[in-house]
């Protein structure tokens, strides 16, 4: 039992990092129709930033500039790459990125180099005893950034007019700009918000760890996570985030029970949990049913 | 009609294989010059060129279920995969390290590996026919890692990640065609062997598309609600389309091995499945001519990037030094795709279209 719960305290951390991805993968989903396949570079892009900033800014410093930064740079992609691509097929959009992502991870793996770099985290991989239970600094703190950050992006979407207009960008794009919505600057905006939000969930993926090229990978579970919450829904991302966080980490714990399944097999777990998902609800957990006419 | 290539006055022209002169004309030159090109090249071009041939089969086979039907896959990797280890558990030792049946006859193995390959692609197709678009492309890249995280844990099979197996044999009845004979070198004989097969397929897939099957599969592709609206039954063709695309993808996966001579089971990664939709793209999606050129462009971007070297002195051939060659050929493919897709979006054909259609009319070229 006190394995159990230890794993799902550490699955709240994983799954933080997961639904602070799925989040940017939502956010461009909504405003622009297309999966961005760039985000593992943007995210891996992030981390490198902290882990050379850290010295002179401190931590907190270097994950507010990395996060600036990596909005600009996707900013940047948009803006060059799929501006142009306006009206074409979503899937052409989503191969774009794909060489985008290829392009700048070369970069920024390059930047990583042959040492052991670090974000330089005040957690590392320091623990704390409750009770019985013993929890890693780092997941709290991870839970605790991410729900801050939802809680100030439901309230922008809630509240302010840029948020007001996005979502109506991402219910109507034509009916949107024919109201006086600046449609372009709704692109850009999710872009450069989604950049930022891989930068911090990177950060803390690395969180007590070594920056390493491999991390893209985590990025890549984020895709399981937003079919199964559902393409389209916000709410979706952070409770599908969660949901694989805490099932990968409960297979990682009781993954000795199942010899026959083979190692790390918590690493496939979101993947089999989407397919399922899909075999009983096409459009994910919270995602609306398209309606299509001929 | 001589003259007016375009003008058709029967369904039957307009259908035809080769359906003007030209067409004809290109395609037996091309046949001449891969039949002669063994005596004219060194032997590690024509080992590149053959495995041209082998990315062009499966380049072909995605083609069909992304060009043609429209339906996104990037799981050809999985499907290469199962193509790879089912011919050589066929064609295996059975008293080796790993699994084998010993029965190393190409006409067993080949179509066998194919026909397991379709078996898992029909297996995938309820999905596909109930998913679209882009929910479809993260299902499909699921299978890649369910399939990596099987690949590397059945050892017996497999051999295991970083160990893995030896391939096929490529034997017909007994005959060794990858052996230095009387006949030819090793090389130029996988060489006329792959070239065959490619044009085997190649002319295969030019059937279906011109038939029933590729009009439904391109009615599916342009609006899948008209389609069905129309009476083309969605499910059976889009478990048609995969099938078709993993039939090719396994016959491709057990041929490309034979060459390189050696299988990882971490090669099936997602990192294949793109490199074969940028096949597609970028010579051209919806034409099997299109997808030909592309598999031998991107099989050939990293050798024609090492040739290129010496003009960019900055960039260092050494794995070790920033910038090296391989990240600028891993760059360089990545703003391909972003080019072709932005400036050419029908690929090479389309540049070859450009290129037909400025001539034609000459000198009104503008």
């Amino acid at each position: 039992m006190v394995d159990l719960i230890e794993a799902v305290v550490r699955g709240l951390g994983k799954g933080s990092v997961y639904a602070l991805l799925a989040l940017g993968f939502v956010i461009i989903f909504k405003a622009t129709r297309v999966i961005s396949f760039a985000q593992p570079a943007f995210m891996l892009a992030g981390v490198v930033m902290v882990s050379y900033f850290v010295g002179p800014l401190g931590f907190w410093g270097a994950l507010v500039a990395a996060m600036v930064l990596t909005g600009l740079l996707a900013l940047g992609v948009e803006r060059t790459a799929v501006r142009p691509m306006i009206g074409r097929p979503a899937f052409v959009v989503a191969i774009i990125t794909l060489g985008v992502d290829v392009a700048v991870r070369v970069v920024v793996v390059a930047f990583i180099g042959l040492n052991v770099r670090q974000v330089g985290d005040p957690w590392g991989l320091k623990t704390h005893d409750l009770g019985v239970i013993t929890v890693y600094e780092r997941d709290v703190a991870s839970f605790a950034v991410t729900a801050v950050l939802v809680a100030a992006l439901f309230a922008y979407f809630r509240y302010t007019r840029m948020g007001l207009a996005m979502r109506a960008a991402s219910y109507d794009q034509e009916a949107a700009l024919a109201q006086g919505v600046s449609v372009g600057s709704v692109f850009a905006l999710s872009w450069a918000m989604a950049g930022g939000l891989a930068a911090v969930a990177g950060t803390f993926a690395a969180a007590g760890e070594s920056v390493d090229g491999l991390m893209w990978l985590i990025a890549l579970t984020a895709l399981p996570v937003i079919i199964l919450g559902g393409l389209d829904s916000l709410a979706g991302a952070v409770i599908g985030g969660l949901i694989v966080g805490v099932l990968q980490e409960i297979v990682a714990n009781y993954q000795s029970a199942m010899p026959w399944l083979g190692g790390n097999v918590s690493i496939i777990t979101p993947y089999v949990v989407m397919l399922l998902v899909l075999l009983v609800r096409p459009y994910g957990l919270f995602g609306t049913r398209e309606v299509e006419r001929v | 009609m001589r003259g007016r290539p375009l003008l058709h006055t029967s369904y039957g022209s307009d259908m035809a294989l080769f359906n003007t002169m030209s067409k004809k004309v290109a395609v037996g030159l091309l046949i001449l010059v891969a039949l002669a090109l063994p005596f004219g090249l060194e032997d590690k071009w024509l080992s590149l060129l053959a495995t041209c041939c082998v990315a062009a089969i499966g380049a072909i086979g995605l083609g069909l279920v992304t060009g043609y039907a429209g339906q996104v896959s990037l799981g050809h990797a999985f499907f290469f995969g199962i193509g790879a280890y089912t011919s050589a558990y066929i064609s295996g030792d059975p008293d080796g390290r790993t699994l084998g049946l010993g029965q190393t006859n190409m006409l067993l193995w080949l179509p066998a590996a194919g026909l397991v390959a379709l078996l898992f692609g029909v297996l995938v197709a309820p999905l596909a026919t109930r998913l679209r678009g882009l929910y479809l492309a993260i299902v499909t890249l699921a299978l890649v890692f369910i399939g990596q995280h099987v690949f590397g844990e059945w050892d017996a099979l497999t051999g295991g990640t970083g160990v893995g197996r030896a391939p096929a044999k490529l034997e017909l009845f007994g005959y060794d065609l990858a052996a230095t004979d009387s006949i030819g070198t090793k090389d130029q004989k996988v060489f006329w062997v792959m070239a065959l097969l490619l044009m085997v397929f190649a002319l295969a897939a030019r059937n279906i598309a011109r038939s029933k099957v590729g009009r439904a599969f391109n009615a599916i592709r342009d609006r899948d609600i008209a389609a069905g609206v129309i009476g083309v039954n969605l499910a059976r063709y889009k478990t048609v389309a995969f099938a078709i695309s993993s039939f090719y993808a396994g016959c491709a996966g057990a041929l490309l091995y034979t060459i390189v001579g050696f299988i990882e089971p971490g090669s099936f990664s997602l990192l294949l499945s793109v490199q074969y939709i940028a096949m597609v793209l970028i010579g051209g999606a919806g034409t099997i001519s299109g997808a030909i050129a592309g598999a031998f462009f991107i099989t050939l971007l990293p050798t024609i990037t090492r040739e290129l070297q010496p003009l960019v002195p900055f960039v260092s051939t050494e794995a070790s030094k920033v910038p090296n060659i391989f990240q600028v050929e891993t760059i360089l493919y990545g703003l391909l795709i972003i080019g072709f897709l932005i400036f050419e979006p029908r690929g090479l054909f389309g540049l070859w279209i450009r290129i037909r259609a400025y001539w034609k009319s000459w000198p009104f070229s503008y």
